[in-house]
């Protein structure tokens, strides 16, 4: 992982998490801003995967066990279309909190995997 | 008084079943993880870190379900889990020699779901029981309703001795 990428993407979703519970909360269902917030994070979590299978190749590696790192990646990587078709199926202001649920469980798994790939933990 | 149908999975409860399908799921890749790897640094921790995913896929399942098997399925899982985290957060800060094994190996993360209380993720296996239990109280099943008339037997009874105009023994 490359450490301002991993700043980046934990910002971000946590935006987006912020953004979709208080749209969810002030009555909003999902909209263009909430559903995109998700499908950004989703885009960094498959450039993501490209970084880190790249990364290996570069020499940069993972200095804590790399398969419990593509757990969550993979893990990931499937939470965020999920929690967009959770958004699509029901329309009502509760899809948007569970997004930023989603958004959030992103942001703190991408922190995970980075203190796996770094082996710094808290 | 409108009947209200027996399911907990409007809204706010959506959010509680997502949020706890979260936390199976996260749960259950780790244990995963943990038992395949290394299970033999701390077998109690992760035995009862692969339990508590379980019960965790069931609590989320019982969530869905409507009925009152369902319901009482959904308290019996999430008082399971609340009394788990409880007890396993005491244990680590108590006992950590216990759950907490402090290992040399390539694995310096030990930790499960419910150690130190969940603080690994952010006290929600801590809260959310809770807010499950509050939910259950208020989604408490409805009494059976109220059988169609057309069904009890005394109605049945009465159009017999009356008797049917199509009955053909008449």
């Amino acid at each position: 992982m490359i450490e301002w990428f991993t700043l980046v993407q934990v910002i971000v979703a946590g935006i987006a998490a912020v953004i979709c519970v208080v749209a969810g909360l002030s009555k909003r269902g999902p909209n263009d801003y909430t559903v995109g917030s998700i499908a950004l994070i989703e885009l960094l979590l498959v450039a993501q995967l490209v970084v880190s299978i790249v990364a290996q190749t570069v020499g940069n590696h993972s200095r804590g066990n790399i398969v419990e790192f593509y757990i969550y990646l993979v893990v990931a990587l499937l939470l965020a279309p999920l929690a967009v078709v959770w958004a699509l199926v029901d329309r009502s202001r509760w899809s948007n909190v569970v997004m930023g649920a989603g958004a959030f469980a992103v942001a703190v798994m991408t922190w995970r995997m980075y203190q796996i790939w770094t082996q710094q933990y808290f | 008084m409108v009947e209200k149908k027996s399911t907990r999975a409007v809204g706010v409860g959506r959010v509680l079943i997502a949020v706890y399908g979260l936390l199976a799921l996260s749960a259950a890749g780790r244990s995963v993880f943990q038992i395949a790897t290394q299970f033999t640094e701390a077998p109690l921790a992760y035995s009862l870190s692969g339990l508590s995913a379980l019960v965790y896929i069931v609590a989320t399942i019982a969530l869905i379900g409507k009925g009152t098997t369902w319901y009482r399925v959904a308290w019996g899982t999430i008082s399971f889990e609340l009394v788990g985290v409880v007890f396993v957060g005491l244990m680590t800060i108590v006992a950590p020699e216990i759950f907490v094994p402090r290992s040399g190996g390539p694995h310096t993360d030990s930790s499960t779901v419910w150690t130190y209380f969940g603080i690994g993720y952010g006290f929600v296996p801590l809260v959310l029981p809770i807010l499950g239990m509050l939910w259950l109280v208020r989604t408490r099943p409805t009494t059976p309703p109220v059988e169609r008339v057309a069904d009890t037997p005394v109605e049945r009874s009465t159009s017999q001795t009356t008797g049917d105009s199509a009955d053909p023994e008449g």
